[in-house]
């Protein structure tokens, strides 16, 4: 297993890492882009960039570590629709509060993630079609049900909730912190603490990197499915909270479909899909790498008709070079063993 | 691991199935009626399964080779948008000339899909990247194609040969479904009885072994994702002329729903096993049950739900299967519950 690298520890092993290439990447971008548009380098886009992708930056969050686990989930969209419809329907119908809402929606967000959980370890079939099955159980009863129906006239301590003002301009613009920014931080926040400071984060990394091991040392696969996908379910619960504020009315069916622009932009920051390899550092330089893009595109003049197919061709290259990378990881790893124990060591050391 | 001693995700499928699609039969029919037999009412069926159908076939390659195929709608799309724009802009000629024409205009659009299935197969074999990851950058670039040449808008008003493609009958049956059933047979014997099906059975199972007993693994996964693609390509021509027009975002609901369908066919989602049979079982399944709730006058979402729980209860009832009469559960290594696709989705 390959461990996480930390920033400033090992300079010299960071620069080899997908992690880096990616922020010099992201850097260059941003340099191009402030050089070429005055629009770009400024407190207020750089706020209304944040705020516009926080809902995937935050689900982006909970992925890498179901992708880390070596699982996958396809259903968080589905799963934060339901969520923020549920827990808003309540708290309009019972006048309830901040406790309520956060109590309902988080809770949905992670019974349903654990519920997917179960049908993983129990039907022994793989993650990926677990998850769409399930996709399409939570999506098309939340639309039976629901017949459709936007929530609107939604109260207004909701509405109007978190945003702090941190100081106004010369022309009285406000530069407004708000409850998706601080979501999209506490989310990034909760997976580098469960991934890197846990004693459970470790062995997310060790089942996902050779579950067969990770059995064997007595690790509880079942019980760590449960965490991860029960987390990624917590994670949609927030993230559907905070897309349903920033957008000021729910409607069921506007989240499902963004399921894989989500797991591209994890998949971007380097995670890979076998499974103990990712980083938080890494999906933080994916969601920013095609945020960046997409804005600097438009500031540019191109027709956001064609946003997509940039974002394509990014992720084409992005997976070729990580793959091409591992591959020479790979041979240069072959090489060590196929050496004499003595300069194998001398090697590394 | 040889073949043999692998564990499908449902045994005896087909039997399953058959019983499955047996008792939704006897269940709708007692509570709709005789509406559920009507020839309308199975005229609209037949003329529903067949875009679910090639799109589900176009997956299904790819699900057995080991590998997911997510560009199958971007392809289906865009080949269909290609065809449509040379349809729409070659003169109009009444006679031979132009039926010719016409047909050179839809063989461009399949060209099209094998190209982008060439180009995915190249990328999966040369490069080594995983084909779910592969075809989710061709799938976002070619939507982003199509989207980005047309705007999202919609090219229409085609000539009476697809039109004919789309709607008419031959012997009472829609020519859509004829066209099902004449794809279908060929690529069930391709897969069961050609060398070509073998290898992609034996690529699903194990590449590595298939590597060293010196086969081309690239050249055999560059045909799979250039099948995968043409076969996309038909559906989105299907599509076209269907609806009488192409656009960037026909079918996407299908995407997921393709792979339902195949699991549910009983294709083994980590590679190696499946049956054609079993996959339009599995088609006459959920075409069934949307039918009979459409009757019922539930929601179409409903029966997201429904194909949803299917899957689930099929594969529950595959586990229950297996434990109930002997105990000794085969347990392969490298069969852990959680992995996406297969341990060695990506190489």
């Amino acid at each position: 297993m390959r461990s996480t690298t930390s920033p400033g520890m090992f300079l010299g092993a960071f620069r080899r890492t997908h992690e880096f290439r990616l922020l010099i990447a992201t850097v260059g971008l941003i340099a191009i882009l402030s050089v070429s548009s005055r629009r770009f380098l400024t407190l207020q886009n750089g706020l209304d960039l944040l705020t516009s992708y926080a809902f995937s930056g935050m689900l982006a969050a909970g992925l890498l570590v179901v992708l880390v686990s070596g699982g996958i989930d396809i259903s968080f969209t589905a799963i934060a629709s339901v969520a923020q419809y549920v827990a808003l329907v309540a708290v309009m119908h019972l006048h309830g509060g901040w406790l309520m809402l956060f109590a309902i929606g988080l809770g949905i967000g992670t019974a349903l993630g654990m519920l997917n959980a179960v049908l993983i370890s129990t039907l022994r079939i793989s993650s990926i079609i677990v998850s769409i099955a399930m996709l399409n159980v939570y999506f098309g009863l939340l639309m039976f049900l629901s017949h459709g129906n936007q929530l609107f006239n939604m109260p207004d301590w909701f509405l109007n909730a978190f945003s702090w003002v941190l100081w106004t301009d010369s022309e009285q613009n406000p530069y407004v912190l708000n409850a998706q920014i601080i979501g999209l931080f506490v989310c990034f926040a909760l997976s580098w603490l469960l991934l890197n400071r846990t004693s459970i984060g470790r062995q997310i990394y060790a089942l996902g990197g050779n579950a067969e091991a990770a059995a064997r040392v007595g690790y509880n696969a079942w019980r760590l499915n449960l965490v991860v996908y029960g987390y990624m379910g917590f994670i949609a619960g927030l993230a559907s909270l905070a897309q349903a504020q920033l957008a000021q009315s729910v409607a069921p069916n506007v989240l499902v479909g963004r399921e894989l622009n989500v797991l591209a932009a994890v998949v971007l920051g380097g995670a890979s899909l076998t499974g103990g390899q990712g980083t938080v550092l890494g999906a933080i330089l994916g969601v920013a790498v095609l945020a960046c893009m997409e804005n600097g595109l438009i500031l540019l003049g191109v027709s956001s008709y064609w946003t997509q197919f940039f974002d394509g061709a990014v992720i084409l290259v992005a997976v070729s070079t990580i793959a091409w990378e591992r591959r020479r990881q790979r041979a240069a790893m072959r090489r060590v063993i196929a050496a004499p124990a003595g300069a194998a060591v001398a090697r590394q050391g | 691991m040889s073949p043999v001693r692998r564990i499908p995700l449902v045994s005896a499928t087909n039997r399953v199935l058959l019983v499955l699609f047996a008792g939704l039969v006897l269940l709708f029919g007692t509570v709709i009626g005789t509406p559920l037999f009507r020839l309308g009412t199975l005229r609209a069926m037949a003329l529903q399964v067949p875009q679910l159908g090639l799109l589900s076939l176009a997956m299904m390659i790819a699900l057995l080779s080991g590998g997911l195929d997510l560009s199958i709608i971007a392809v289906a799309d865009f080949s269909a948008l290609v065809s449509a724009f040379l349809l729409t802009n070659i003169p109009a000629d009444p006679g031979g000339l132009g039926i010719l024409l016409q047909v050179l205009c839809l063989l461009a659009g399949l060209l099209v899909a094998a190209t982008i299935g060439a180009i995915n197969g190249v990328i999966i074999a040369y490069l080594d990247v995983s084909p779910i990851l592969t075809t989710l950058g061709t799938m976002t670039m070619i939507k982003g194609l199509s989207v980005g040449l047309t705007h999202g808008g919609v090219i229409s008003g085609f000539p009476p040969l697809v039109l004919f493609l789309g709607n008419a009958n031959l012997l009472g049956v829609p020519v859509p479904l004829v066209i099902l059933l004449l794809v279908a047979w060929p690529v069930a014997v391709m897969l069961n009885r050609s060398p070509f099906g073998n290898l992609i059975a034996m690529i699903g199972s194990n590449i590595a072994a298939v590597r060293y007993s010196g086969v081309d693994t690239r050249w055999v996964l560059i045909r799979i994702y250039v099948l995968s693609g043409l076969l996309a390509g038909l559906a989105g021509i299907i599509m076209m002329a269907r609806f009488n027009s192409a656009n960037a975002a026909y079918g996407e609901s299908f995407l997921l729903v393709t792979v339902l369908a195949a699991v549910l066919g009983g294709v083994d989602p980590s590679g190696g096993f499946g049956k054609v049979s079993g996959l339009l079982i599995a088609l006459a399944i959920l075409q069934l049950i949307s039918t009979g709730f459409n009757l019922l006058g539930l929601s179409e979402f409903l029966t997201l739900t429904i194909w949803g729980v299917t899957l689930v209860s099929i594969a529950g009832l595959g586990v229950l299967r297996q434990r109930l009469p002997s105990r000794r559960r085969a347990i392969s290594p490298g069969q852990t519950s959680s992995g996406p696709i297969s341990p060695r989705a990506e190489r």
